[in-house]
């Protein structure tokens, strides 16, 4: 039909005649039956005997018409419609090339990849070379994330409060310090605390982490070897737990957890646990025996934008036990509600 | 009697009878005042020179990187068969490549730097030398750093050495793409400190409220697993503007045609980032061409389109008014847009995006006993309340790492997830368009028109996993990224291999592979359809086989720029066997 209309030798319809044929090429394709050429097993019986692999099911073969996306039983199930027009993609039924089974041939023993070399030398590939490894999975990244910074009203003189950290370094190994403290305005800082800590994922989801604490209290400074976890926990829980050793022998440890809950794309509600613990009374720091302080938090913010979100929330805290005790002997509150004005911000 | 198939004839013939347009018609100033015309070039010397330059996209200024002050690159037109040397001038200040995407050429041609070249140095002037063995769209890139995401990037056109068996009145090209105005450097550390920083359509409680997204039950099943149905794209119009041969939504790029002509679509999608939905509302797309190999004519209403992927489409408007080219982003955050009209300044409807796609229990590779969840619709469903054979949800949260399920990957914290029953989904159409409504093209639909040039059975078969980590943003194969990466994946020239890669993250990828065609196992026997790239859909599985004729070593990676230079890339060797001359 084609060559017929050429000699006509007008182009428009020339055109038109050529999309014709090919039209009807591809109809004449319609109803003929693709052979059902099950795909080959990615684990033939030899390897699996040897315990090389695990075979897969056998994959269905194809029907030679119909919708192998959704067969006949599902279909009578309700769980889809076939598409009447499914069996005619494959047009006709072609043999060889990708319908013939894979042989399993050992692998050819391992290069290096240095092809390019015998054209522009290996001098002058080191330097590209090198850049390419760094820049495809090799680069390293820092970040400060202030997670609060906030003013305190209520629950004892009004103060402020921070907690931060800043990280330096690749996927995996990390240089990490986290700072907190807090403190009443125009007066003392109540509490302050530095870390450095080398940082490992242990997992897609965890770091560990472990380095040295220095507090900067003046009733009581300590310096602690830490060790501890940091990660995101199921249900999207992120997760920091660590504990502390003293160089005068005093362990605690500090759990903390919060969620962010989306209100809207950019108004976010923050519920937040803070509790500390410790093994023994530290008297001289006020903190006695077993769960010495918590604090839950709620915290409303707005993401201005990612790096920049100010919040309200409120909060209550609580000494417990003997540490307060240890507040009540030196005339503190154990604790109350108090509103917090902050905002969270990284760069 | 013999007549000249010529399309150069037939574009005169078809002026003759009153089309408006000359050729070439990439990018003609059809809407005066929004851009030059972007050159064309041939011939065997071209020259480029890879420059710093502004862009304008919709009436907003933002830096970019340009080749002879374009942004998209010029439009190279060569033909199969000539022998061509392009002389590549590096004016920025750090080094540049240009790498040739899909053509088959020596491998100290390809443009890769580290694998291929060592790069194109400041002030330097490098000539790519090879010859055109091939025809079909195809274009060029940058391999160096993330200037690709800058503009560096233009679209090639091959036309075979004989009549082109593709008939057409005109063609365009259309070159998809995304920009933004932060520096990809900024972007890829935002990616990195917070892996969903661009994604500002999360499910929320006030969606919950009003019945919107997921149920609360799914929403805790998949909270449990710590898995975002809504991530569907890293980067998103949150920042990107789409762009249709360097022209926003607004400047209304148009393609002029006559009515009743053959219109051929050139389509490139050349975006760093983004999968595109292509579709012209009211215009049924003949697909011909698939990544620059003739396929038999296919008709959809609707494609996806896999970065760094070409297609090309036929497209017969009959009648006098104005079509909208709507390239959706998969996520659906925004579009590129451009009209196909017959004359300048007009425009059709722009249909409004549709509603985001959520990713389903099928992304994540677990199958729920063979039922097929992508013809489904996810939305409003209730997972807890539907007897799902053979599933337990309890087992299901334990195995979503198992790597037992994935002996050749790496137990490193770049895999978040193995899958645990990927499928192939070449038959399903892309993520999200399951329920488009309308026909879209499928991976199977594709047959090669020609027999297949190697039609062996493969000598072996290997499985490459695809892997990932949404919260550290870490990208790899076999859970190794390139920097990790000792040595390279070997293959003996002239071998038949069977490939299969198995997505086990959440995400599509589109797998590149340098230097080589391999041929999609979908069913086709000796007419399967033969690719340079191919979208692993998430959760899925995609085969194919590959001769590997080329000697050297190739670069073998994820074309989601930022997927790739997180580490999600290797290096193919193909060595002479011993004995053979090389």
């Amino acid at each position: 039909m084609r060559r017929a209309l050429l000699p006509l030798g007008v182009a428009a319809l020339l055109a038109s005649g050529v999309a014709q044929a090919q039209e009807m090429d591809h109809a004449g394709h319609d109803g003929m039956t693709m052979s059902a050429a099950p795909a080959p097993p990615l684990c033939p019986p030899e390897h699996a005997a040897m315990g090389h692999c695990k075979p897969a099911a056998p994959p269905a073969p194809m029907p030679a018409t119909g919708d192998p996306q959704c067969p006949p039983e599902h279909a009578a199930m309700g769980h889809c419609k076939p598409d009447p027009h499914a069996g005619h993609a494959m047009p006709q039924a072609m043999g060889g090339g990708t319908a013939l089974p894979a042989g399993n041939a050992p692998p050819p023993p391992a290069t290096a990849a240095d092809y390019a070399d015998r054209f522009w030398g290996a001098d002058a590939m080191a330097a590209s070379r090198a850049a390419l490894r760094r820049e495809h999975g090799g680069m390293a990244f820092s970040q400060v994330m202030i997670d609060l910074a906030e003013a305190r009203i209520g629950a004892g003189p009004d103060g402020y409060r921070w907690s931060g950290e800043g990280w330096f370094g690749g996927d995996v190994n990390r240089l990490v310090v986290k700072s907190e403290g807090a403190g009443a305005f125009g007066g003392r800082l109540d509490e302050g605390e530095a870390q450095a800590l080398y940082s490992r994922a242990v997992g897609p989801y965890f770091n560990l982490q472990a380095g040295v604490r220095q507090d900067f209290r003046a009733a009581a400074p300590r310096t602690y070897a830490t060790i501890g976890v940091e990660g995101l926990a199921p249900y999207w829980f992120e997760l920091d737990a660590a504990a502390f050793l003293s160089t005068r022998g005093e362990l605690t440890a500090r759990l903390g957890a919060y969620y962010d809950q989306r209100v809207t794309d950019r108004l976010i509600l923050q519920p937040r646990i803070d509790l500390n613990l410790a093994a023994q009374d530290v008297a001289a720091a006020g903190i006695g025996a077993g769960l010495s302080e918590a604090e839950l938090g709620l915290r409303l913010r707005y993401e201005i934008a990612r790096e920049f979100a100010p919040y309200v929330g409120v909060l209550w805290r609580r000494k417990a036990g003997r540490t307060a005790d240890f507040a009540r002997a030196s005339g503190e509150d154990a604790g109350g509600a108090a509103l917090v004005l902050g905002v969270r911000a990284w760069f | 009697m013999t007549i000249a198939l010529d399309r150069r004839g037939l574009l005169r013939g078809s002026a003759l009878l009153g089309a408006a347009a000359a050729f070439p018609a990439w990018a003609r100033p059809v809407s005066p005042g929004i851009v030059g015309p972007l050159p064309s070039l041939s011939g065997e010397d071209i020259h480029l020179r890879i420059a710093r330059r502004m862009l304008m996209v919709d009436g907003r200024e933002s830096h970019a990187i340009g080749i002879n002050g374009t942004v998209p690159a010029p439009l190279i037109r060569l033909r199969e068969g000539q022998q061509v040397r392009l002389h590549v001038e590096n004016a920025l200040d750090e080094d540049s490549s240009i790498h040739w995407h899909g053509l088959l050429l020596p491998a100290e041609m390809d443009g890769v730097p580290g694998i291929s070249f060592p790069g194109i140095r400041p002030g330097e002037t490098f000539t790519y030398r090879f010859p055109i063995v091939q025809s079909g769209t195809y274009w060029y890139h940058s391999h160096s750093g993330l200037q690709e995401q800058m503009g560096h990037y233009g679209p090639i056109v091959i036309d075979p050495a004989g009549a082109d068996p593709i008939v057409s009145d005109r063609e365009h090209v259309i070159v998809l793409s995304d920009h933004s105005p932060l520096h990809p450097h900024a972007i890829f550390r935002k990616l990195k400190l917070q892996g969903g920083y661009f994604n500002r359509r999360r499910q929320t409680l006030a969606g919950l409220l009003a019945g919107r997204d997921q149920r609360e039950g799914e929403r805790l099943k998949w909270a449990a697993m710590r898995m975002d149905p809504t991530d569907i794209s890293d980067v998103t119009a949150s920042t990107y503007t789409y762009l249709v041969n360097g022209h926003g939504p607004e400047d209304n790029w148009t393609a002029l045609f006559a009515p009743g002509e053959r219109v051929r679509l050139r389509v490139v999608n050349a975006s760093a980032m983004t999968t595109f939905n292509l579709r012209i509302p009211g215009l049924p797309l003949t697909v011909v061409q698939a990544d620059g190999q003739d396929v038999r004519p296919v008709t959809v209403d609707e494609l996806q389109v896999a970065v760094a992927e070409t297609y090309d489409l036929i497209v017969e408007p009959r009648e006098d008014r104005a079509w909208t080219i709507v390239g959706e982003s998969i996520d659906r955050s925004g579009m590129a847009r451009a009209t196909l009209a017959p004359r300048a300044g007009m425009a059709g409807e722009v249909p409004p995006l549709r509603p985001r796609p959520l990713a389903t229990m099928r992304d994540m590779g677990m199958d729920m006993g063979g039922m097929d969840m992508g013809s489904m619709d996810m939305r409003g469903m209730d997972m807890a309340g539907m007897d799902m054979p053979g599933m337990d949800h309890g087992a299901m949260k334990h195995s979503m790492r198992d790597f037992a399920n994935a002996p050749e990957v790496r137990k490193t914290p770049a895999v978040q997830t193995i899958s645990p029953m990927p499928v192939d989904r070449t038959g399903e159409p892309g993520q999200g368009l399951a329920d488009a409504g309308h026909r879209v093209l499928t991976y199977r639909d594709l047959v090669a028109k020609a027999r297949n040039p190697d039609v062996r059975a493969p000598d072996r078969q290997m499985r490459i996993h695809l892997t990932g980590n949404m919260e550290r943003y870490m990208w790899a194969f076999d859970g190794e990224k390139l920097s990790a990466v000792t040595a390279p994946i070997p293959f003996a020239k002239d071998e038949r291999v069977r490939v299969t890669l198995v997505n086990d993250t959440m995400m599509g990828h589109p797998i590149h592979l340098h230097g080589h065609f391999f041929e999609l196992v979908t069913g086709h026997g000796d007419h399967a359809p033969r690719k340079h790239t191919v979208q692993v859909q998430p959760g899925g599985t995609v085969t194919f086989d590959v001769t590997t004729d080329a000697v050297g070593d190739w670069a073998f990676h994820c074309h989601l720029l930022y997927h790739m230079h997180a580490g999600m890339m290797q290096i193919v060797s193909v060595r002479p066997r011993e004995g053979e001359a090389a």
